[in-house]
């Protein structure tokens, strides 16, 4: 019997989104194969963590479809919530709990048995260099070391899908280095991954496919090489500023 | 091309007294690991306490009964009156600090990642509820032993303490679930910390502290009608060993079941809002 082929990890068709009288998204589509990673880049207030909070089944769309590994998330969030993991911009490391107690308190809740759970944290402690600081409290952590923790929270209970949104900002070389180390760790286990970012060599690295959100859609979507070649650019800096000139709609209240 | 078939997601079944448990020994660590606010909880109330009996009692004891003098005598008559509501306001004081806990989850990361997940919506607050009713009972323990230590007798068997605790446990669901309503609805920490501010001076606005019908007509009917007062009535009883009244004893329990579910439903709708 032949093996069905994954459908896309993402699939977003038509997406629309407005708040009041703005609109966020004007007939986003965008598609995210299984097993690749995606950079979405866009100015600041383009509407990457909309886009992410929508896939993510925290924000209903007002328009279009949106499916995660062929899950629509509208209308089944419970599936997609069982198949993803989510490092939104904001950290959300519990201060008061130590390392270990955070990665616990997530495998806890996705119901993993008493044993897997402790082996699974203790792989994430040992994967993400956390052995040191495993009894520290979130609070008492570094950047670097809270986004870590962070990420290896996201992946407790294995996910297949991974969002991304803004993941190295405010890291050191060294940290970011760290970060997409793990990043392609992940698309190694076949893990597909949506993630936003304003760095732009971040992009370049790690990324398969580069989409450019820009008034409310994709403005571009290509390989990061294909997309400097057809700007005639030496780096996605240079296709950037060419293709996000601003809009009025975008920020304008 | 055949049709891809989507991927069927780990089975995460909702569970949600496994979720509340999870939720609520996460609420009770984090408690322990925050003895300093646990400590300022008690000490409002015990600092009341001492307040009104050493400094007030002597004067205002000879006010709460008849044929009481002044002095020693009043100060230990006044105790005995206020014990109601100082636990009452220990109560309250455990909620304020819970709007706070509960709106500083909402604000950081950490209510957006748990919406992310198959988590049972009700165990994220809920846990919070059931730690706090805990605290309460903790905490109101304590301040009862002070009040004890401090020359206090209340005439109570076990059977009453039972019908106390049982009583407390529906005031602190009451109480904590307005509470964290008011910190899921918090655009901020310091609004929440603001909001239950409310609940902490109603108790003055009752029976707790003088008799209503010391007040002013239109105070008094306020005090005689909000919830504090048949509350405060009841525990008055229960410790005193007196009996309560059946109407007053219903009111109270009406009030607390009121409250938990307006405050449950408030709190829900918070929560189900969505944030970016
Ligand atoms: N809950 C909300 N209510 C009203 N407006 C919102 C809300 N969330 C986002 N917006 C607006 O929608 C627009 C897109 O926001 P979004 O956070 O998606 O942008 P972004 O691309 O992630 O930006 P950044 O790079 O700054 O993170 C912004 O103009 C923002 O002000
Ligand atoms: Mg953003």
């Amino acid at each position: 019997m032949p093996v069905p082929p994954l459908p896309p990890a993402i699939e977003v068709v038509g997406l629309h989104k407005r708040f009041g009288d703005q609109t966020v998204l004007d007939g986003l589509d965008l598609v995210v194969p299984a097993g690749t990673v995606t950079a979405l880049l866009g100015p600041n207030g383009a509407g990457k963590t909309t886009t992410v909070s929508i896939l993510a089944t925290l924000l209903a769309a007002d328009g279009g479809t949106a499916r995660v590994l062929g899950h629509d998330v509208a209308t089944d969030p419970q599936a997609v919530r069982g198949l993803i993991g989510v490092t939104g911009q904001l950290s959300a490391v519990d201060p008061l709990l130590t390392v270990t107690e955070n990665l616990r308190l997530m495998a806890d809740l996705f119901h993993l048995p008493r044993a897997e759970g402790r082996r699974r944290v203790a792989e994430l402690v040992e994967r993400f260099g956390l052995g040191e600081v495993a009894r520290r409290r979130g609070q008492l952590l570094s950047g670097g070391t809270t986004r870590k923790l962070d990420l290896a929270m996201t992946l407790v209970a294995g996910p297949r899908v991974v969002f991304l949104d803004e993941p190295t900002t405010g890291l050191d070389p060294r940290a970011r280095h760290d970060l997409w180390d793990q990043v392609r760790v992940l698309v190694a286990d076949g893990v597909s991954v949506l993630l936003t970012t304003q760095y732009l060599d971040e992009a370049d690295r790690l990324a398969d496919a580069v989409g450019v959100l820009h008034g409310g859609r994709l403005v571009a979507h290509d390989t990061p090489a294909g997309l400097k070649a057809a700007h005639a650019a030496g780096s996605l800096d240079d296709v950037f500023l060419a293709l996000t000139a601003p809009v009025p709609s975008a920020d304008a209240a | 091309m055949a049709a891809a078939t989507a991927v069927v997601p780990r089975p995460v079944t909702r569970n949600a007294p496994r979720d509340l448990t999870t939720m609520t020994r996460r609420s009770l660590l984090r408690m322990l690991r925050y003895p300093s606010l646990t400590a300022i909880i008690v000490a409002t109330p015990v600092v009341l306490l001492l307040l009104f009996v050493y400094v007030f009692g002597g004067a205002f004891g000879a006010g709460v009964a008849a044929g009481v003098t002044p002095g020693a005598e009043g100060r230990a008559v006044y105790l005995a009156y206020i014990v109601p509501a100082i636990l009452v306001m220990t109560a309250t004081s455990v909620a304020q600090s819970t709007a706070i806990n509960v709106a500083m989850d909402m604000t950081g990361g950490i209510v957006t990642r748990l919406r992310t997940t198959p988590v049972a919506p009700v165990a994220v607050l809920g846990g919070h509820v059931v730690a706090a009713v805990v605290q309460t009972l903790l905490a109101a323990s304590l301040v009862l032993g002070i009040a004890v230590a401090l020359g206090y007798r209340p005439d109570v068997d076990a059977l009453g303490l039972l019908a106390m605790t049982g009583f407390f446990v529906l005031f602190g669901l009451a109480l904590t679930w307005l509470s964290v309503a008011m910190g899921a609805a918090a655009r901020s920490v310091e609004s929440a910390s603001n909001t239950p501010m409310l609940l902490v001076l109603l108790p003055f606005f009752g029976s707790g502290f003088v008799p209503v019908d010391t007040m002013p007509t239109p105070v008094r009917l306020f005090a005689e009608h909000q919830p504090f007062t048949p509350v405060i009535e009841t525990v008055r009883g229960l410790l005193a060993g007196t009996p309560v009244g059946a109407g007053t004893a219903w009111t109270a329990v009406g009030w607390c079941v009121g409250l938990a579910v307006v405050g449950w439903l408030w709190a829900r709708a918070a929560y189900r809002r969505p944030r970016t």
